[in-house]
């Protein structure tokens, strides 16, 4: 793996050779949940660019350890940092919670296709999502808020395991308070002091108010929950070339050149990981996939 | 009374109901509210009611001993409460509590009951309808099972 140092004024750091890991440092580490964190990357000079478009991801490489993708979380507008949400599930998950402040980062990117920004305008648009499934729509969710007279009724349906398992709870709370985003929460089960909605996510897309025949719905979860989800969708009575996934695949080259991310006849690194799902509705759904 | 029956008239529900069916329904209708904290209904007493809830929330709990109440699934204003009277031996089958001021109309099960055996046409029309209410919780239970976000880690 090649390595890039950066320099203030290196065309190479403006635009980057896709393959070029370039080093950030963790400018500060936010502990969301108990095995989730989010990290915030600034390189270690101060030339710091980072445009992305909301669903893109980046391959994160923990030095000596391995490297993985990891969707871009932060709010687009901003482009002096980089934030990305992780949950430590396996090897370098692992090793990147266990990072500190002020370690380094090796980050190349942004790749894939992300959510369809154009396509939305003039639409309602149903964000659907469970778990740290919002960690890729939430530079979405900024999007949509700072152009927001361009689309019509914006609803958030958001599933977590428990109400401990809420991610961007201040997020949350912030997007709840305008009276131009509706937000519902849910989780599968509750204890406590829980006075909210419970039961899976999919169960609230027949009660919320959106337009079928003029919305785009944005679904990113765990696959189980997206197949059931489109299922809802459909059942409203949202066409198929309405409804966008983002797919999930092992990843290594991240440009489209290995195969590691094959889905059907496509790549998720490159044709997604954000897909129509009119067009892998074929593969969506088959097991061996 | 009028009331009642406008109610039962628009709500989705009963949307392709006749006239003189909802009259029926409406027969063994009254209205009923439920402070934050009551129960709606508890585990293992008869089931003689269901509910249309016109606003507020009813948390449907179970209680695991040593945890205390689970809470595993909520009804809002707009969707239908309990089908445990239409299924022998007319029991609940978890505890029922108001999350917050919930206002319903209570439909009497056993009256219902025994109107749908009289008429059998008003009978299919409602079994119909719990049919769906029923296959949907199922499959909303089956993805709660699932714990989808429990292990996996498709973002
Ligand atoms: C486009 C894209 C965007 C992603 N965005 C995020 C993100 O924003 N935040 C985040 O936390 N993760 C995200 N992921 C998933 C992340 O890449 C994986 O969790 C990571 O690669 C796991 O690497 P590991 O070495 O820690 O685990 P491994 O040691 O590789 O695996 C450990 C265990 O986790 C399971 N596992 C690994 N990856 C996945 C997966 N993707 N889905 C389900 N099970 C898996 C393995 O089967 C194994 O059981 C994204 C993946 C893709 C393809
Ligand atoms: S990761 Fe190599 S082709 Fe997608």
């Amino acid at each position: 793996m090649e390595t890039q140092q950066t320099s203030k004024h290196s065309d190479a750091a403006k635009q980057p050779d896709p393959m070029l890991v370039r080093p950030l440092q963790i400018h500060r580490i936010i502990k969301e949940l108990g095995d989730t964190f989010s990290l915030i990357l600034q390189p270690q000079d101060d030339d710091a660019d980072f445009p992305f478009q909301p669903g893109q991801f980046n391959m994160l490489y923990v030095y000596g350890v391995g490297e993985v993708p990891i969707s871009i979380s932060g709010d687009p507008a901003r482009r002096e940092t980089l934030v990305h949400t992780t949950r430590e599930v396996g090897t370098v998950t692992r090793a990147m919670r266990k990072l500190k402040v002020g370690d380094s980062l090796g980050v190349r990117g942004p790749y894939g296709k992300g959510w369809p920004v154009d396509k939305a305008e003039n639409q309602d648009i149903v964000l659907l999502t469970g778990g740290i499934g919002l960690a890729p729509l939430r530079p979405m969710i900024h999007y949509l808020l700072t152009r927001r007279e361009k689309y019509g009724r914006i609803v958030l349906l958001y599933g977590a395991r428990t109400p401990e398992d809420i991610l961007y709870r201040k997020d949350l709370e912030k997007w709840r308070s305008r009276f131009d985003l509706e937000m519902h929460l849910t989780v599968d089960h509750a204890t406590g002091a829980w006075r909210g909605n419970v039961g899976v996510v999919t169960s609230l897309v027949s009660r919320s108010p959106f337009d079928p025949q003029n919305c785009i719905a944005m679904v990113c979860g765990p696959e189980i929950m997206m197949r059931f989800a489109v299922m809802e969708l459909q059942k409203r009575g949202v066409a198929d070339d309405r409804i966008y996934i983002s797919m999930e695949r092992n990843m290594k080259c991240g440009i489209g050149l290995c195969g590691h991310c094959q889905l059907g006849p496509t790549f998720v690194c490159k044709d997604g990981p954000v897909y129509c799902y009119v067009d892998i509705k074929d593969i969506f759904t088959k097991r061996e996939m | 009374m009028r009331d009642l029956e406008q109610t039962l008239r628009e709500h989705p529900f009963l949307e392709g109901l006749d006239a003189e069916h909802i009259k029926l329904l409406v027969g063994c209708a009254s209205n009923v509210v439920f402070k934050e904290g009551d129960f709606v209904f508890r585990e293992g007493l008869e089931a003689n009611v269901f509910y249309f809830i016109r606003h507020g929330r009813v948390l449907i709990e179970t209680h695991v001993p040593q945890k205390g109440p689970i809470m595993i699934r909520s009804r809002e204003a707009g969707e239908i409460l309990g089908w445990s009277w239409l299924v022998r031996p007319y029991r609940w089958h978890f505890d029922a509590r108001a999350a917050e001021l919930t206002r319903a109309i209570a439909l009497d099960g056993k009256c219902l009951r025994e109107k749908c055996e009289e008429d059998h046409d008003l009978g299919y029309e409602v079994m119909k309808r719990f049919a769906v209410i029923i296959a949907e919780l199922l499959e909303a239970t089956r993805l709660q099972l699932l714990d989808v976000y429990g292990n996996s880690t498709n973002k």
